[in-house]
């Protein structure tokens, strides 16, 4: 890595976010560098960020910012990409995201899906109320190996148990763990719900997602 | 507290039950431990009729409600009226952040507030310059239906004399008057709501129930980032506009002391209820905390407590990693109601300097049996109130909307059970 790609990660994991996009733009812009080293080098940074976030060095609003920072550079990047090669990284595993019916809140799961995406798993995020239904349609459709449920109100005990239920009822629950987060989720809840394992911060769902799958 | 109008013995009940609170918050253990009656919803449930119904009619919520306190007889109970039959007032106003029931939501579910950035980031200077002006002409249109016609309210700061004549002109115009109309008829829904809470308060405490709380409020930096700038904006905020956050923050603290002191004072309430949603340990490092949150709320509380007034702050979410900073209070002067987090470490950090209040789990009420329910009240009872501990035993944030009465029937019995 040369002086400079190394000054990019830094400055991103640092959230210097002026000098970084400064920095990113004479690269891509002015340099020519090539964009797919350039995004390799903000997913080098993410990781770092993310590291940095599993040790509670950094919290949530560090996340935000770098979510934005790479967002930013990213809208730079990806249109100067022209040629078709560089095979996409292999993914660790599919997750397929939503929050349960009757619950609207999403900043929790919001992070979730950033936390997966930066470790590496191909994370689809189904919205917010969603109907049981929709989960089972895009579950046929996108053959996860995780699902995770998300909800905050205490209704969403209730949503989930049902939402699990029909995985039951509709045979498709034996292809994929379930896990559960949220701001009341507890074992309690998990137990209600019949999910396989509950979260209570982006880290544990990164890990429990790790662990199902180097199982698997 | 206002002296009741009742018989004499429900006067001499709410005596013996105030005094329980009192004592709790001057760090004295009372006879024994008290145990308050919040929710929301919850009530619909009991009464048998919908969310919807107990937001819309105040008739029935004051039924319900009242029957509920007489039935559990809590030592202090909250302003239940004032907390649940907001529809009519939601409606009038036109309200935007909320989603409630029959309006957004279906019939039978809560009511959901939209985390939207309700300022934008270059409206700090305005806001700062002329908070007044920034709401009459931008923050009450965006949260307000009823204020779309006020965006031509004109800016006052800087007219004189003939000026300030011709400067009345916007005021003519017909979107403006016709905004001014649905304002005035909001205020005549919200008079007629305020009028049905305050006859529920006077009407309760007469039976002999003191109110845990008579107002509320909000810490500085959770209302600039819950009602302004929204979640993901506030946090941006915190790197992007740290200095012009700061200062937003103390005149967010300067006004919200003088508003509550005021709404305090006039309920004759000295306990003033102020739900926290940032301060959570996950939700930003012990650093941000020390700088932009925890310094204008603990002044905010410091003024309170000069005020005679006694700061009850609801600390959502675990705020484990907070209590050695928020210990930082004169002794005796305030409750700490926390929702999730663990109760004896509460204690063990906080127990000389405050009262505490809650805080059985969301699970447990709503899955779990009334044997789960006087398990975990005997384990508070064991380790915090056996210990010294001055708890008003409590749910973690009231009472959640699917318990079955059986579990707070559990809650309440248990309490006198182990305690007396």
């Amino acid at each position: 890595m040369t002086d400079e790609e190394k000054r990019l990660v830094d400055l991103l994991s640092s959230m210097e976010e002026d000098e970084a996009l400064a920095l990113a733009k004479r690269m891509l812009l002015e340099d020519h560098k090539d964009p797919i080293r350039v995004l390799e080098l903000c997913r080098l940074a993410m990781d770092a960020v993310g590291k940095l976030f599993a040790e509670g060095e950094y919290f949530l609003p560090e996340l935000v910012l770098a979510g934005e920072m790479l967002e930013q550079i990213s809208a730079i990047a990806k249109p100067l990409i022209t040629q078709s090669g560089g095979a996409a990284a292999k993914k660790r595993g599919k997750v397929l995201i939503g929050t349960v019916h009757g619950d609207l809140h999403d900043i929790g799961k919001n992070i979730v899906c950033f936390m997966l995406d930066i470790n590496g798993f191909e994370v689809k995020d189904i919205g917010i109320d969603v109907p049981v239904k929709t989960f089972i349609e895009e579950i046929n459709a996108f053959q996860p190996d995780v699902v995770g449920l998300s909800g905050f109100l205490t209704l969403a005990f209730d949503s989930m148990k049902e939402t699990i239920a029909a995985f039951e009822s509709e045979g498709v629950r034996q292809g994929f763990k379930i896990m559960i987060g949220g701001g009341q989720i507890d074992e309690t809840v998990r137990a209600y719900t019949g999910a396989d394992a509950f979260g209570v911060n982006a880290v544990e769902a990164v890990n429990l997602c790790k662990k199902w799958l180097e199982a698997a | 507290m206002n002296t009741p109008a009742g018989t004499a013995e429900a006067k001499a009940q709410f005596d013996v039950r105030w005094r329980r609170i009192q004592d709790c918050v001057a760090l004295k253990q009372p006879d024994r431990m008290p145990v308050v009656m919040y929710g929301t919803f919850w009530f619909a449930r009991y009464g048998g009729i919908s969310f919807k119904e107990l937001m819309y009619d105040y008739e029935k919520a004051k039924e319900i409600t009242e029957r509920a306190v007489l039935e559990f007889e809590p030592d202090a109970v909250a302003p239940l009226v004032g907390a649940t039959a907001l529809g009519r007032v939601f409606e009038a106003v036109d309200f935007k952040q909320l989603q409630w029931p029959g309006h957004g939501v279906g019939d039978n579910q809560p009511y959901q507030y939209l985390d939207r950035e309700y300022m934008k980031p270059e409206e700090f200077p305005a806001l700062l310059q002329d908070p007044t002006g920034f709401y009459l002409n931008s923050y009450l249109p965006r949260i307000f239906g009823a204020f779309e016609g006020f965006d031509a309210f004109p800016a006052f700061p800087g007219m004189f004399y003939f000026r300030a004549i011709t400067g009345l002109r916007p005021l003519a115009s017909p979107e403006f008057r016709k905004s001014l109309q649905r304002v005035l008829d909001a205020a005549d829904e919200v008079d007629r709501y305020m009028t049905h809470a305050a006859e529920w308060n006077r009407r309760i405490t007469s039976l002999g129930y003191p109110l845990i709380n008579g107002s509320n409020s909000g810490a500085p930096y959770d209302v600039i980032a819950d009602y302004f700038r929204g979640a993901t904006g506030m946090m941006k905020d915190l790197f992007r506009n740290k200095e012009l956050l700061l200062e937003t923050i103390e005149m967010m603290r300067r006004n919200l002391t003088r508003m509550t002191i005021a709404n305090a004072k006039a309920t004759g309430n000295p306990i003033v209820m102020i739900p926290i949603h940032w301060a959570p340990d996950a939700f930003m490092s012990r650093k941000q905390f020390e700088e932009f949150w925890w310094p204008s709320f603990r002044q905010m509380m410091l003024d309170l407590i000069d005020a005679d007034l006694i700061p009850m702050p609801l600390w959502e979410a675990d705020c484990t990693k907070r209590l050695e900073i928020i210990r930082d209070v004169p002794p005796g002067k305030c409750i700490y109601w926390f929702e999730r987090t663990d109760m004896v470490k509460a204690f063990e950090v906080l127990g000389d300097v405050v009262a505490l209040r809650g805080n059985l789990s969301p699970s447990m009420m709503t899955t779990g049996t009334p044997a789960d329910v006087d398990a975990a009240v005997k384990h508070l009872v064991d380790n915090v109130w056996a210990r010294g501990g001055n708890l008003i035993l409590d749910t973690a944030f009231g009472i959640p909307d699917e318990t079955p009465v059986e579990n707070v029937r559990a809650m309440f019995a248990a309490a006198r059970k182990y305690t007396g």
